[in-house]
C-alpha cells in the first residue's frame, strides 16, 4: 500500500511524546516525495489516456493515486510543523544557545528558522516597557528576589565574583532562573 | 507546575479531524474490511492475493480509513465498507450492558476516534452506533476520572492498560492536574525546576552511549 513511508515519519515523532526533538529524517522525506513523483506521473499518463483514448474507467485508480497523493501531502506537512513546534519549545527550555548535540538534529533550513524566531522573539522583548522586558523569566510567580541555589555541574565561570568553594550560593533569583531550567544550578527550597 | 512550551495540534472532535494532528493521522491509519464496487485499472499489485493487473469489481480487501474516506461516495459506485465487528449489533449489545468491564485498548486503541469516523459512510446503523459510542463513554468517564484523579504516587498501569487513546489522555491530564495540585499543597509549587525536556534530553544522550 501507499504512504507507507509517509506513516512511519509521523509514528517517529508520535514516540517522543514529550517535545524531543529526534534526528531530521532527510532520507524518509525524500522517499515520500519519490513516492509522490511516481503517482503524480502515473496519474498524468492516464488522464491523458482517459482524454485521448476515451477511457473514463481509468478514473477510479487515479481518485486513489491523488488520495496517496494527498495523504503523503498531509503527512510531510504535519511532521515538519510538529517538528517546528517541538524547535519552538526548545527556545523556551535552553534558551538561545542550543547544546550542539539538538543542532545535530535539525536540518539547514530549521537552523535558520530557529535562528528567525530567536531574533523576532528578541526584538518583540525589546519593544516591550523601556529597554525591554525579558519574558522568558519568571515563569512561576516569584516569591523573593533572592534565592538559595546549589551548583549541580560545572558551567564555567559564573559572571559573579564569588570564589568561595562553598557548594551552596544566595543569588538573585533573574541570574539563576536560565541556569536552573537548564539543570546547571539546582533551587534549594528550605 | 511545569508549563508546557511543546503542545503538539489536539485530535479533532466528533466526526471532525485536524488536518495537522499527528493522533488523527494515525487514527486514520487504521485499516477496515471493504468491497469494491467498481474496476481499479492497473492496481492489481495492491492487492496481495492477486497477480491480476487490474483490481477487480467485488474484491475484498483491506484498506486504510484515509483512502476509504477518500474514496467514498454516497451512490456506493466505488467501493462499500463494512463495519468493523466491534462497532456491530453484537458488540453494542455488550457495551450497552455493561461499558466497564471491556478492555477498550484491545478493541482497537482507537475505539471513540474510529467509531466517530465510521458515521462517514452513511450506514443505516449510524444513530445506533452513534448512541453506542455516547452511552459507551458516559459509562466508563467515571471510573477513569476517579481513578486518574486518586492514584497518587502508585502505579499506574493496571488502571490504563484497558483505556482506549482517548481515555488515556483524559488520565493523563488528570494526573497532571493531581500531581500539580499535590505539588502546591506541599509548598513546592514555587520552586523552580530544570525543564523537563532538558532533562530527557540529557537521559536520553547517556542512553544512546550505553550499548
Amino acid at each position: 500500500m501507499f504512504c507507507e513511508k509517509a506513516i512511519e515519519l509521523i509514528r517517529e515523532l508520535h514516540r517522543m511524546s514529550d517535545g524531543q526533538l529526534p534526528a531530521f529524517n532527510e532520507d524518509g522525506l525524500r522517499q515520500v516525495l519519490q513516492e509522490m513523483q511516481t503517482l503524480y506521473e502515473q496519474n498524468q499518463r492516464d488522464v491523458n489516456e482517459v482524454k485521448s483514448a476515451d477511457r473514463a474507467d481509468l478514473m477510479p485508480s487515479i481518485k486513489l493515486r491523488h488520495c496517496c497523493l494527498l495523504r503523503n501531502q498531509r503527512c510531510l506537512t504535519a511532521y515538519l510543523y510538529d517538528r517546528m513546534l517541538r524547535i519552538r519549545a526548545l527556545r523556551w527550555e535552553y534558551g538561545s544557545v542550543l547544546p550542539g548535540s539538538v543542532q545535530f538534529h535539525m536540518c539547514a533550513e530549521e537552523l535558520q528558522w530557529f535562528s528567525q524566531y530567536k531574533k523576532s522573539l528578541a526584538s518583540f522583548m525589546r519593544s516591550l516597557r523601556d529597554g525591554g522586558l525579558d519574558i522568558t523569566q519568571d515563569m512561576k510567580p516569584p516569591k523573593s528576589l533572592y534565592i538559595e541555589v546549589r551548583c549541580l555541574k560545572d558551567h564555567g565561570e559564573l559572571e559573579i565574583d564569588d570564589p568561595s568553594l562553598c557548594p551552596q550560593h544566595f543569588l538573585p533569583r533573574w541570574k539563576c532562573e536560565q541556569l536552573i531550567r537548564q539543570g546547571v544550578l539546582e533551587h534549594v527550597v528550605s | 507546575m511545569d508549563t508546557q512550551s511543546y503542545v503538539s495540534v489536539p485530535p479533532g472532535v466528533g466526526m471532525g479531524e485536524n488536518f495537522l494532528s499527528l493522533d488523527d493521522i494515525l487514527l486514520c491509519h487504521e485499516r477496515l474490511p471493504i468491497r469494491t464496487e467498481c474496476i481499479f485499472p492497473r492496481l492489481g499489485f495492491l492487492e496481495k492475493s492477486s497477480d491480476m493487473q487490474d483490481i477487480p469489481e467485488g474484491s475484498k480487501m483491506e484498506l486504510p480509513l484515509w483512502l476509504c474516506k477518500g474514496l467514498y461516495e454516497r451512490k456506493k459506485r466505488v467501493l462499500s465498507v463494512e463495519l468493523p465487528k466491534v462497532y456491530r449489533e453484537g458488540w453494542r449489545t455488550v457495551f450497552n450492558a455493561d461499558p466497564k468491564v471491556v478492555d477498550l485498548h484491545k478493541m482497537g486503541p482507537y475505539y471513540y476516534g474510529l467509531g466517530s469516523q465510521m458515521l462517514h459512510f452513511e450506514s443505516p446503523e449510524n444513530p445506533d452506533i452513534a448512541q453506542t459510542l455516547l452511552q459507551t463513554f458516559i459509562g466508563r468517564f467515571r471510573r477513569t476520572m476517579d481513578s486518574s484523579q486518586n492514584a497518587y504516587n502508585e502505579d499506574t498501569s493496571v488502571l490504563v492498560e484497558r483505556l482506549d487513546c482517548l481515555e488515556k489522555a483524559l488520565f493523563r491530564s488528570g494526573q497532571t492536574g493531581l500531581h500539580s495540585f499535590q505539588n502546591w499543597e506541599k509548598g513546592q509549587a514555587s520552586q523552580l525546576t530544570a525543564s523537563n525536556l532538558v532533562l530527557n534530553y540529557r537521559k536520553r544522550k547517556i542512553t544512546d552511549v550505553l550499548p
